[in-house]
């Protein structure tokens, strides 16, 4: 059976060069860097290498990275780190309602502990307003986080923008790049945020290494107490076979984005070009500020987790954000908060693409999936129509 | 091993093979046009929505078919539901509880046992439909 992997958004296969780069650390160099001898000193010279590698993919000094254990925890450490450093300047932050559950259960989190959050309103392509941002900064803010491209519908948010607006007023910006580091070139000075969450898993790195960037001389509480590691800001004996994967996934990504970039956007515009030869299929997030590899849409009068295993079975995977996918049994925050109405949400399906796909993957998919939705739509009781529910589709 | 009474454990994200058969392979689905009962359930706005038709003789349901916007184990479960009614009677019927659609499934993950509770409900409202028809 072909199979076609378009679920790059939940993680991405290892790049051969990266599995052997991490090899003689899971074997013979498995010193911790804090040891003084020679098999420490190895090991922490390896991170270090690593670190300037991860730097110089979003133009940051090597001090300026921490590595966290996951994007998840960049997100925790960001949000509540600068929360917690600046709360005799103010106690308030904002976020915006298209950020991954890390950065909303971090702010819900603070917002129990007396803190006061706001929630930024997102349009029908999830894009945050710039002014919106303006009106929401009171004398008590102190950080701003909005991510930067969204996992689940692929819009790119005017994150320049933003940090120009939030310099002004003296609040700290960060970002949540997670879906966009090492798969759009990424410039944290002329972005000019503050600070910046990635992982390597997004870009054919392993699990289990991420980064957050914070700016030179900005103060941040740890997240994880303990020893000196990340120059006392992060705890714990580093995962140097993952550090060393992320620091060879950020070199590849460095030297082949362009290409990657040009790839992915191809078979994406592709799958999106062959998508509005089925009915009732409507693209979400935004038509052209979105990631190079993100195809995201909802198809009407059908279930999401259905396409999924229909689509398992002929070997093609893929994601949704309907309520049935979710444990919480709750459609995906960002779809609704984008004005999609709940029904239409159900049908919610994300295809991610990446380097190993070809077009011939596309052409599988664009010949699978119209049998996949009419075979789900002959057997749902709306085949015909909403009905009385009245579900008003203003996507894009 | 499993006790009487109790539900099947699953594997985590797993759906039974029983589940993936149903699910793969519906049994009946369809509309029936001169259906005795029709009995809808649930709601696309918070997941699925089951609608089942019933063909009734003499007290006993003889044909029974179904459509479904859902997930896959709403899907087994609207199967399931119209495989297990057909030749039962009107009492039979009433009493499939929404624990003997899962087991009959070889268990469902706890974040969909509603599902199943979804399909008793449907069957409940078509025979309710067709007893209130057949009132008078």
């Amino acid at each position: 059976m072909k199979k076609c992997y378009f679920d790059h958004a939940a993680t991405n296969p290892l790049h051969p060069d990266v599995f052997e780069a991490m090899v003689p650390y899971l074997k013979d160099e498995f010193g911790n860097p804090l040891s003084i001898y020679e098999l420490g000193t190895r090991a922490k010279d390896a991170i270090e290498k690593s670190r300037e590698r991860v730097a110089s993919l979003i133009n940051a000094k090597p001090r300026e990275i921490v590595f966290t254990s996951s994007g998840a925890e960049a997100n925790n450490f960001a949000v509540r780190g600068i929360a917690l450093a600046r709360q005799n300047e103010g106690n308030h932050i904002i976020v915006s309602r298209a950020e991954h559950h890390s950065i909303l259960n971090s702010a819900r989190f603070l917002e129990k502990n007396g803190f006061v959050v706001t929630y930024l309103l997102i349009d029908k392509y999830g894009i945050v307003d710039p002014e919106r941002v303006k009106k929401s900064i009171t004398k008590e803010t102190t950080l701003i986080s909005v991510i930067h491209g969204s996992s689940e519908v692929g819009t790119i948010e005017p994150i320049r923008e933003i940090a120009q607006i939030a310099k002004e007023r003296e609040v700290i910006v960060h970002t949540d790049a997670v879906a966009t580091a090492g798969n759009i070139p990424l410039n944290v000075k002329e972005l000019g945020v503050d600070l910046l969450s990635m992982t390597a898993h997004q870009f054919y790195g392993p699990k289990g290494a991420a980064a957050l960037y914070v700016r030179e001389g900005l103060r941040i509480v740890p997240l994880i107490y303990g020893g000196i590691q990340e120059g006392g800001r992060r705890a714990g004996t580093e995962n140097v076979p993952a550090i060393i994967g992320m620091g060879k996934a950020a070199e590849l990504a460095k030297a082949e984005m362009s290409f990657r970039m040009e790839h992915s956007g191809m078979l994406r515009d592709m799958m999106i070009e062959g998508m509005k030869h089925i009915d009732n299929v409507y693209l979400t997030g935004h038509p052209a500020e979105r990631l190079p590899g993100h195809a995201s849409f909802c198809v009407e009068y059908i279930e999401g987790e259905a396409m999924l295993l229909l689509l398992a079975a002929k070997g093609i995977y893929a994601a949704s954000g309907s309520a049935c996918t979710s444990k919480a049994l709750k459609a995906s925050p960002v779809l609704l908060a984008m004005g999609i109405p709940a029904a239409l949400a159900q049908g919610s399906i994300v295809f991610s693409l990446g380097r190993e796909n070809t077009d011939d993957n596309i052409d599988y998919l664009l010949e699978e999936f119209p049998k996949v939705v009419q075979r789900l739509r002959e057997m749902s009781p709306y085949a015909k129509g909403w009905g009385d529910k009245k579900v008003e589709v203003e996507c894009v | 091993m499993q006790k009487a009474g109790e539900i099947r454990r699953w594997r985590w994200n797993v759906y039974s093979e029983k589940v993936m058969d149903h699910f793969m392979h519906p049994r009946n689905i369809g509309e029936i046009p001169d259906a005795d009962g029709i009995g809808m359930e649930g709601n696309p706005v918070c997941g699925d929505v089951m609608k089942i038709y019933i063909k009734v003789k003499d007290d006993r349901i003889v044909d029974a078919k179904f459509q479904t916007f859902g997930c896959g184990a709403a899907i087994a479960v609207s199967s399931m539901v119209t495989e297990i009614v057909k030749s039962k009677t009107l009492d039979e019927a009433l009493n499939i509880s929404k624990a003997t659609i899962a087991n009959e499934l070889d268990g469902l993950p706890p974040e969909k046992m509603h599902c199943s509770n979804l399909g008793a409900d449907a069957l409940k409202n078509a025979i309710e439909d067709y007893k209130s028809r057949h009132a008078q």
